[in-house]
């Protein structure tokens, strides 16, 4: 790999090197935060900031972190922003908290960061360590954001809170699906996402890890 | 470079240093934050209360508008009010967890599945306090997935319901959280608690298809267990145990001295 660029970190991580479609990162929050495109939208600028400010951090004292306390360092400073976001949204976004719950505190376990800080700020400049965390942000909050529109369109028939497919419940046509609300119908979503991906990016797709034999013939099973 | 970084002077000092630079920013945005944090779960609360007796629209002056609202602390054991505490900052919910405030509840008592239930808990009137156009009660109990918290709203006659919310729970999707759907809720408008005699056991409650009684609501159709939650916990918190005496005192052509023979057994370590 050629050294990064400051476009390169910005964008592969959105189609190239997605981290939830190529590096199936941060799939816990991608199901339970889904179900509405505001709460999803609220989730990606979260994660963003925090990718962004933690590379940002992190790289910066990089030349001065022990390698032995490492990932430590690391959690402590991404463990401080998402705290600062959380009362963030507390004061500023009550409604869209109570909504996010737990799942803001729960960006600190959020495998994306953490893969970003050690795999990326740890040896490249603050500023493109920045780039790419607010990349990898912007990778995460796209697949959020489709799952999102899928689950709430078909889910309880709006956009973003605007009805689109009047619901019965209201007197239009339109009987929502109730399994899009719940958690699992996200892995469909993404499920479905992963194969258009590696569809367009024939690259992507994994060499299988075990070759299938042909069927037994029954003359050999005599 | 790495060799003097993994000294354990350096690891001391990089360790101390970040924590100490960390802690300030959190508590700096956690103190600087506060009031308004506060502000808001305070706004919340009153939204909820305001909607629940239905005064409130999208777009209204909270505070204003809950200025009308006069909370007072009341003694479920007796039904009386108590200026022992102050209104405004008491919380039933918050006593409850503490024995000194509250008392255990188990077996047939504890059909609300709350284990603990608070001494004393606060209504909200609306309007005029002697005499108040409608009663606000906290009501919670389990549904089928945890604990769910919610009002109720219930005019100055303390029988007919004026409306019911729930603000949290964790009822599932589509199913049992339609608890929080008006068109349910407006099912609720105009029900009765309690039937022609003059007793503290409440009859409302959830039935399956063909509410047709002033005392039944349509139970939430593929959510039998949040249902019966709904039932259980209405049953304990307007019955005897609950805010029985205290709606007693609001309701006419009840015969008062018959609802204070009703005895409550009394718990153990109460």
């Amino acid at each position: 790999m050629s050294a990064p660029t400051a476009k390169g970190v910005l964008t592969t991580p959105i189609f190239k090197n997605n981290p939830i479609a190529l590096q199936i990162l941060g799939i816990c929050s991608a199901l339970a935060v889904t179900s509405s495109m505001s709460v999803s939208l609220v989730m990606s600028l979260a994660v963003i900031f925090v990718t962004a400010f933690s590379n940002f951090f992190v790289s910066l004292i990089r030349h001065h972190i022990p390698s032995s306390i490492r990932i430590i360092v690391q959690m402590t400073i991404i463990a401080s922003l998402v705290i600062v976001v959380d009362q963030i949204l507390k004061a500023y976004a009550y409604e869209m908290s109570k909504q996010l719950s737990v799942f803001v505190g729960l960006i600190i376990t959020n495998c994306i960061v953490m893969g970003r800080a050690e795999g990326f700020a740890m040896t490249n400049s603050p500023g493109l360590s920045f780039l790419d965390g607010v990349g990898n942000g912007i990778g995460y909050g796209f697949i959020l954001m489709t799952v999102g529109f899928f689950r709430e369109l078909f889910g309880s028939g709006s956009v973003f809170g605007f009805t689109v497919l009047e619901p019965v419940a209201t007197g239009g046509w339109y009987v929502p699906n109730g399994l899009m609300l719940l958690p699992p119908s996200a892995f469909f979503i993404i499920g479905f996402i992963i194969w258009g991906l590696r569809a367009i990016n024939p690259e992507q797709v994994e060499e299988n890890e075990f070759e299938m034999k042909a069927n037994t013939q029954p003359k050999e099973a005599v | 470079m790495a060799q003097s970084n993994n000294s354990i002077k350096k690891i001391l000092t990089v360790a101390f240093a970040l924590c100490i630079v960390c802690s300030i920013i959190v508590s700096t945005a956690a103190v600087a934050l506060r009031a308004k944090q506060q502000l808001n779960q305070e706004l919340d609360r009153k939204t909820n209360i305001l909607n629940v007796a239905g005064l409130y629209e999208p777009g209204d002056d909270v505070a204003e508008r809950f200025q009308q609202v006069t909370p007072k602390v009341v003694n479920l054991r007796t039904g009386e009010y108590t200026d022992e505490f102050d209104p405004n900052k008491y919380s039933g919910f918050e006593a409850a967890r503490d024995p000194a405030q509250s008392r255990t509840l188990s077996g047939e008592r504890d059909i609300a599945g709350l284990s603990r239930q608070e001494n004393y808990s606060t209504v909200y009137l609306v309007g005029d306090p002697q005499n108040p156009e409608q009663l606000i009660l906290p009501i919670r109990g389990q549904g089928l997935w945890g604990l769910m918290r919610g009002y109720l709203a219930v005019e100055g006659d303390g029988n007919t319901i004026v409306g019911i919310t729930y603000y949290s729970h964790s009822e599932t999707p589509g199913l049992g959280a339609k608890v929080d759907t008006p068109r349910w809720k407006a099912k609720w408008d105009g029900k009765k608690i309690y039937g022609e005699g003059g007793d503290t056991d409440p009859e409302i409650g959830l039935v399956k298809g063909g509410a047709d009684a002033k005392t039944e609501v349509d139970a939430l159709s593929g959510a039998t267990l949040t249902s019966n939650g709904v039932s259980n916990m209405l049953e304990f918190w307007l019955g005897p145990q609950g805010f029985g005496k205290y709606l007693a005192k609001f309701r006419s052509g009840i015969d008062q001295e018959a609802v204070k023979t009703v005895s409550i057994d009394e718990p153990e370590g109460a």
